[in-house]
């Protein structure tokens, strides 16, 4: 275990000193690292407050229930305890007379109001539901159309269709995105490695001779592919955090005019952590590529 | 203790290195590998030192069949032979220490042990005051002692070396000399290929002379 632990330490530290010696590549491979990274987790940051901005907007994710004219208080507490049962999210009951009065309140509407002879609007029930998924709304809403004494059910299934087939669509794009860049970056430290390798390949025959196993030879090169890997995530972390901190100013006025408090969200520390893991998950695949084949010539 | 049966070595285009060579080492023995050049004194040592795979034949130490080993089992045996070089092959991007600690890495000791070793080493073939220098700072009666500490810092069992003397003047080759018998008189097996008549009027070895590959004494 001691061996372990102080082999294993030998080659992180033999790593760092590989990293550090020549600073400019390194920042080369970096930057090339780090860019690739950014494009797939910018677009994957973008993407979620799109979602988070469409699960708020008014009235997309709601459903309007208007009761028929002649419905009463048994009906009205009928839909509702059908509601209750129905746990179908958070819900709130519009009586017909407050309805009437948010409309005499809209400008220009209070005169065509009082000119009617009674008031012609339902009672209504608005429900917005926990599952926010398309296909949940449409169930419940065809579910709802159903109960006694309701007249209409509405909710905007298209446009939040339209929305999903969106973001569905962006995912896409991004999966191919981060897939093709993640080949960029395996194909970033398939190279450097080799150069490493063949710059090293005077240590590696001596070491071989000397008793060196294949595993010690080989370790340093993948801790060096995973260093690159994480200090590229936290590179793409950084480039991500300072583009969404220029935006959120400016994308939270405009939110702020359509009446709205969409604040831009930034990424967790979780979501930095796991950027750092999968460019060392990357960085480490290309080293073991590249030093499977460039080691052939060894054997 | 050493023992090959038959062993040949043939290179890929059918040169034939060593053919159906024999012999017995005993532990603690020193033994010259001469012959001239082109004799097959490289192959064999490479043979010993299983940086080759013999052809065919059989090679066996401390009682361990070396040619049936699997590849993954190759290096730890290369752990228990020190092994210098004609060429030295020190590493010139790292000081005299550190060349000298690569063994001990190898082996996994803890660095402080390491070093302890290693300097003791470096001292025992006289370059202690030259554990910081870069080894192309060195002479070439220098280099070959620096491979030399190399060689036994893992505390071999048997010290193989090709032409050690091979690129040295008289005077180096003599220190060379002294220290391979030296580890001799410690009871280290010592197996040296040379041509330098040197080593057998002095020390009087057992000889394995080679010729075209094949033991002629």
């Amino acid at each position: 275990m001691k061996a372990w632990f102080s082999q294993h330490s030998a080659a992180l530290g033999l790593a760092f000193r590989r990293l550090i010696a020549s600073p400019l590549n390194t920042l080369l491979s970096l930057l090339v690292i780090g860019i690739a990274l950014t494009l797939p987790a910018f677009g994957y940051i973008v993407l979620d407050n799109l979602r988070d901005l469409g699960r708020n907007a008014t009235g997309v994710q709601q459903i309007s229930l208007f009761m028929n004219l002649e419905a009463g208080k048994k009906d009205i507490s009928e839909i509702e305890s059908r509601l209750r049962a129905a746990a179908a999210g958070k819900w709130r009951f519009v009586p017909k007379e407050d309805a009437l009065k948010r409309m005499q309140a809209s400008e220009g509407m209070a005169e065509i109001v009082a000119s009617l002879p009674r008031n012609p609007l339902p009672d209504a029930f608005i429900v917005e539901p926990n599952n926010t998924e398309p296909e949940a709304l449409e169930i419940m809403r065809k579910e709802i159309a159903g109960w006694p004494k309701v007249a209409h059910v509405q909710l905007d299934s298209a446009w939040v269709k339209r929305f999903d087939a969106f973001l569905r669509l962006g995912k896409l794009a991004l999966s191919m995105l981060a897939g093709l860049f993640g080949a960029g970056l395996i194909a970033v430290t398939f190279n450097t490695i080799r150069l490493q390798v063949m710059a090293q390949s005077a240590e590696i025959e001596v070491a071989r001779m000397i008793g060196a196993t294949d595993g010690f030879i080989r370790r340093p090169f993948y801790y060096f592919g995973a260093l690159q890997g994480i200090l590229g995530g936290v590179l793409a972390a950084a480039l991500v955090l300072g583009a969404l901190r220029l935006l959120a100013a400016p994308i939270g006025e405009l939110a702020t005019l359509y009446g709205s408090a969409f604040v831009l969200r930034q990424p967790g520390a979780g979501e930095v952590a796991v950027l750092a893991g999968v460019g060392a998950f990357l960085g480490w695949l290309g080293a073991q590529l590249s030093v499977s084949l460039s080691l052939r010539k060894f054997d | 203790m050493i023992e090959a049966s038959n062993l040949t070595k043939r290179y890929p285009g059918g040169l034939e290195a060593v053919r159906d060579v024999s012999f017995r080492i005993d532990a603690g023995q020193m033994v010259l590998i001469t012959g001239h050049s082109g004799a097959g004194k490289t192959t064999l040592v490479k043979l010993i030192s299983t940086i080759e795979q013999p052809t065919a034949g059989s090679l066996v130490v401390n009682g361990q069949n070396l040619t049936a080993l699997r590849r993954s089992a190759m290096p730890h045996v290369r752990r228990h032979f020190g092994l210098v070089f004609q060429d030295q092959k020190l590493l010139f991007d790292r000081c005299a220490l550190d060349n000298v600690l690569l063994p001990l890495q190898i082996a996994g000791l803890p660095r402080r042990e390491a070093v302890r070793r290693a300097q003791a080493a470096l001292d025992k073939v006289g370059l202690l005051s030259r554990e910081k220098a870069n080894p192309i700072a060195l002479s070439g009666g220098e280099q070959q002692r620096l491979a030399i500490a190399r060689a036994v810092v893992n505390r071999p069992t048997v010290l193989i070396a090709d032409e050690p003397t091979g690129n040295l003047d008289s005077e180096s080759a003599t220190e060379i000399l002294e220290i391979f018998a030296d580890f001799h008189r410690v009871g280290v097996t010592v197996v040296v290929a040379t041509h330098d008549q040197t080593w057998i009027e002095r020390y009087h070895p057992n000889v394995l002379r080679l010729d075209h590959g094949r033991v002629v004494q």
